[in-house]
């Protein structure tokens, strides 16, 4: 495998930037990591949803005779279970949502709204009897039609997916129900003003078809409820004080009577924010007495788990002759699915970012359709939207005939750059990915016939957050790093590293684990790429205070004032004697100079610094076929600092690899009754290894000021530039304009013939 | 799918016996690829299922003067192993390669393949290319049908209950012929698909085309042998021209359906492209004789 990895930046770290062994992986290429499938307790039983084989119909009677009266049906659970929700906004995953939505998504209350929508649980003894009973089950249903696009839903007679849903953001207040839940305006100096210094716009609108995350573990959880006030759940999430949250919240739970485990977890990005099973499986144990373990199939995943909007971006960018950008304008319309809450707005936020230009405006409309709600899906929202401007900003460079790295860079967002959102930007290293992509060897490589190159930026906020972090120093001098952050990116090593290097003792005297709700203060979900930069704060904070409380006991040992006492690679020097202690030694005799250490890192992180990445896509098109094949692919993204480089070149690949699938092959295709076609990895087609280069990988590394080792975070930037850094490739192996996703070859033919 | 009788007949009669006399639906098991997953659950109806892996016959292959002689459970990994049978029938071997995964040629077998009818099968075309034949044992002896005739319908072949597809017989190929198979998918495996053409040509010391099968797949409910597609290569030296009528004869031959795996149009369009280059491969095989 050929690699062309280099960081840039040097440092004088001794453990942070080390490869060392993933603390994980062991356990899990033996198969002994216990994942969201793997508890089964005494006396359990299986619970399944029943999903509606409609897209949008009301729900006239449900008769669950039959399957009660068949041997081994425990109990039948259904919206009318809840005991009594009401709309709230609570927070989940990278966003907040309405307790009330996510209610009537668990199972609906009347009336479904997508193929595969949750209408009732069956609990019984065994999965086979609860498949069964799901036949049992007569439901008379009125049909009605559905509405699968924005164009559809925003139609004047359009059907009504929400009686009570009234636009929000319009200046004047609407009379009648919408489907649009909100219209948002994001914008920087004046627009018209903009356009009128252009020598050149061009505008188109572009699509993106509904994609999924594509997490190889389905949903899957086991749960106990306990009247007593000792109620379990174990499943697999991204954020299992999230889940605690909105479930005890549901079933009108205090937080302490409800214990959430975070399984092992088998992929989530974005898409393990939220909860689809976890409070039905409660109420069937609830109504049971008896465990409950529900495991959604496949089929299910896909039709029901929340997948990344489609949209309709329509973008109008006008420069001058000499390549100043002049104006940006946008107006973004984002499906949310069945209910409120799509990312049209980070997708504004998002769209022009790169960019420092003085006039921009955009329009954000959030779409209900009848398609599943939407989830997050790494860097939720600006994937879409910053494919439609890349696409138009290399179709304007290439109209100027200026090289389009030169372009980006002419225009390039800096310190200081005041963003279409409000504050100007800090310190960020868009300048130097895009220089690194200059001079990059594969920048460099002459094209062949039939082949194309696409260059793109991209640009994610990333956040912070709460994060809580105990560090227990061992009689040994080893030490326990207890967190509450699932790892999905290899983030165990990371904080191991950053104890580490804070501390001057070994990486590998560290453990990290990964605590449930009641070992551990909150901590916010593993999502928008904030676990190394907030969580590896709060590990840096945990270990300060084990080194203040090292200091303290050496101090006492001598009987000096602490501030005699040096720290250096894990040993106590006591300045005026240079006697020594090592921290094995102070904690050897910790209980006789005041009992065991343990260090504290209870924080709400600020200061989370975007990170910019460039990515550069060479394609061979087929032109009988249509088919794409990407020759070579370069991701070049700014780290901050790398803590762990594997795991950072790891997000950036995978990043680039679900880009790449986004944008050649991936889309949800619904017949015109809304029915789900393609529910399975059959015929949603990921990408396949065979399908990729090596993705190649260039760390840059402009450290940010608001962490102590200049950590930003990683995982999800990594994922916008390849939408049309491909597709942009694409136009240019054909010389013809890409608009549409995916670049399918029956797509891609259409586009060739229209244009031959 | 409750299986109420598991059965092992070690021989191709004591087969017949056992499938002619159940009296409930029954299934012939080889390697299961298919069967496995189009399994029901629960509550369906009962079923027997007799497994034809004991067989000895059904598992092995030979070519001689005589020609190939197929048995139909054998698996595709071990029928991709033999080289002899590759160096004659490149275009199976091919198509063998296709079915599923690595994993899945471990137990995925040509007879499975075949026997299933998917209109997308990918060891149908390239079987019908080179003339194939099904030898069918049953209640009342045997007899003998074309692959192009086995497969009737969409997920349906020409057996009756108590027959058994014993084995696959190829004839041998004359001077100078050789075989190719091409299908599209919109990823480079691991996938059904969109259209597949299966050629065998025959070339002269001239470089005339002086006889050919011309085969497709996934563009109707049974693969089709095209013989229109043949006719415009035959007394050509596959020019240009003559590829590209015969792509069109084959797209006119098609009766495809549009799918989430492609559209109508597509893949009529396609199926053209596969046959012209399936047959370059091919024709260039066979002047390499």
């Amino acid at each position: 495998m050929k690699n062309n990895n280099e960081a840039i930046a040097a440092d004088n770290y001794k453990y942070i930037g080390t490869r060392s062994i993933r603390p994980d992986g062991f356990e899990k290429v033996t198969g002994r990591a216990n994942y969201g499938a793997d508890l089964s307790l005494p006396g359990m039983i299986w619970g399944k949803m029943l999903r509606s084989p409609h897209a949008h119909a009301m729900i006239k009677n449900i008769d669950t005779s039959r399957a009660e009266a068949l041997a081994g049906v425990m109990a039948i659970v259904t919206y009318d279970d809840f005991p009594g929700v009401s709309s709230e906004i609570v927070a989940a995953g990278e966003g907040t949502e309405d307790l009330l939505d996510l209610a009537r998504n668990l199972m609906a209350d009347g009336k479904v709204l997508y193929h595969g929508h949750a209408i009732l649980g069956v609990a019984a003894i065994s999965k086979q009897i609860a498949e069964q009973a799901l036949e049992l089950i007569d439901i008379d249903y009125d049909i009605l039609p559905a509405v699968l696009d924005v164009r559809d839903a925003m139609a004047k007679d359009a059907p009504i997916l929400h009686q009570t849903m009234f636009t929000k953001g319009l200046s004047e207040t609407p009379t009648t129900p919408s489907n649009v839940a909100s219209v948002v305006e994001l914008k920087k100096g004046d627009i018209l003003a903009g356009f009128a210094q252009a020598d050149i716009v061009i505008e188109r609108e572009f699509y993106t078809p509904t994609v999924h995350q594509g997490y190889i573990e389905p949903h899957a959880c086991t749960v106990r409820y306990d009247e007593h006030g000792q109620s379990m759940v174990w499943c697999s999430t991204q954020g299992h004080f999230d889940v605690r949250s909105t479930t005890a919240k549901l079933l009108h739970m205090s937080l302490s009577k409800l214990k959430v485990i975070a399984s092992e977890i088998g992929g989530g990005f974005g898409g393990k924010t939220t909860v689809y099973l976890e409070p039905v499986a409660l109420l069937m144990s609830k109504k049971t007495g008896r465990p409950v373990k529900m495991l959604m199939d496949r089929d299910e995943v896909f039709k029901a788990s929340g997948p990344g909007s489609a949209t309709r971006n329509w973008i109008k960018v006008g420069a001058r002759n000499d390549g100043t950008i002049t104006a940006m304008q946008g107006k973004l319309h984002y499906e949310a699915g069945a209910f409120k809450g799509s990312p049209a707005r980070l997708g504004g936020m998002t769209a022009f970012t790169p960019y420092d230009v003085e006039n921009m405006f955009v329009e954000c409309f959030d779409v209900v359709v009848n398609k599943p709600k939407v989830a997050a899906y790494r860097a939720p929202g600006a994937p879409q939207a910053e494919y439609a401007a890349e696409m138009i900003i290399s179709e304007l460079a290439a109209r100027l005939e200026i090289d389009p790295i030169d372009f980006r860079l002419q225009n390039v967002a800096k310190e200081g750059t005041k963003t279409i959102y409000g504050p100007k930007l800090k310190k960020v290293g868009l300048v130097e990915c895009l220089e690194a992509a200059k001079n990059s060897p594969h920048y460099q490589q002459p094209l062949k016939d039939n082949q194309g190159r696409g260059v793109s930026s991209g640009f994610w906020f990333n956040i912070g957050g709460s994060s809580s972090v105990t560090l227990n120093m061992n009689r040994d001098g080893t030490g326990t790093i207890v967190e509450g952050s699932p790892d999905i990116g290899g983030s165990r090593a990371s904080m191991q590293l950053m104890a580490a290097e804070t501390l001057g003792i070994a990486a590998d005297n560290f453990k990290t684990v990964v605590a449930d709700t009641e070992n551990i203060a909150h901590n916010d979900g593993t999502g928008g790429s904030r676990t190394t930069f907030a969580t590896g704060m709060a590990v840096v904070e945990a270990a300060k205070d084990v080194i203040r409380q090292m200091k303290s006991r050496a101090a006492s040992v001598w009987s000096v004032e602490v501030d005699t006492i040096d720290w250096v690679d894990g040993v106590a020097i006591n300045i005026d004697s240079t006697e020594k202690l090592s921290a094995a030694e102070i904690c050897a005799t910790a209980d006789r100079t005041g009992g065991q250490i343990s260090g504290q890192g209870n924080i709400n992180a600020r200061g989370a610094g975007p990170s910019f990445a460039v990515h550069i896509c060479d394609v061979e098109v087929d032109k009988e076929t249509g088919k794409v094949d990407v020759v070579r692919y370069t991701a070049i993204q700014d780290a901050g600092k790398a803590i762990h480089p594997s795991y950072v070149e790891g997000q950036y690949q995978g990043g680039a690899a679900q880009g790449i699938g986004w944008a050649l092959n991936e889309e949800y295709v619904y017949n015109d009754k809304g029915i789900l076609q393609n529910p399975g990895f059959l015929d949603y087609r990921i990408p396949l290894a065979s399908d990729l280069p090596m993705i190649e990988t260039v760390i840059v590394e402009v450290p940010n000021p608001a962490h102590p080792f200049g950590v930003r975070g990683v995982g999800e930037t990594g994922i916008i530039p390849p939408l049309a850094a491909t597709a942009y490739a694409v136009s240019d192996a054909i010389n013809a304009p890409i608009t549409d996703l995916p670049c399918s070859p029956p797509n891609v033919l259409a586009v060739i013939q229209a244009n031959s | 799918m409750p299986i109420v009788d598991y059965k092992v007949p070690v021989s191709v009669d004591e087969a017949v016996i056992m499938l002619k006399g159940c009296n409930t639906a029954v299934k012939i098991l080889a390697g299961g690829t298919d069967l496995i997953i189009q399994s029901k659950p629960a509550g369906s109806d009962p079923l027997t299922v007799v497994d034809i892996k004991s067989i000895d016959s059904m598992m092995t292959a030979s070519i001689d003067d005589e020609g190939l002689t197929l048995g139909p459970a054998m698996s595709c990994a071990e029928l991709t192993a033999r080289d002899d049978i590759k160096s004659v029938y490149p275009g199976l071997i091919e198509a063998a390669y296709l079915i599923g995964s690595t994993q899945v040629q471990g137990r995925a077998s040509i007879g499975g393949n075949l026997s299933n009818a998917s209109p997308a099968a990918d060891t149908i075309p390239a079987l019908i290319a080179i003339g194939a034949r099904c030898i069918i044992a049953g209640p009342d002896g045997e007899r003998v049908v074309a692959v192009e005739d086995f497969v009737v319908g969409v997920g349906k072949n020409c057996m009756a209950q108590g027959e058994l597809l014993k084995s696959i017989q190829v004839p041998p190929p004359e001077a100078k012929t050789s075989d190719a198979y091409l299908r599209f998918i919109p990823r480079t495996e691991m996938d059904i698909a969109v259209a597949g053409a299966g050629v065998s040509i025959t070339m002269d010391s001239e470089g005339v085309c002086t006889a050919a099968r011309i085969a497709i797949g996934a563009v109707a409910v049974t693969a089709l042998l095209v013989p229109a597609a043949a006719a415009a290569l035959v007394g050509s030296k596959l020019e240009e021209s003559a590829l590209q009528a015969a792509a069109a004869a084959a797209s006119a031959a098609s009766k495809p359906i549009s799918d989430r795996r492609g559209t109508a149009d597509y893949r009529r369009h396609v199926v053209g492209v596969l046959v012209k280059r399936a047959v370059s491969i091919a024709a260039q095989r066979a002047q390499e004789q």
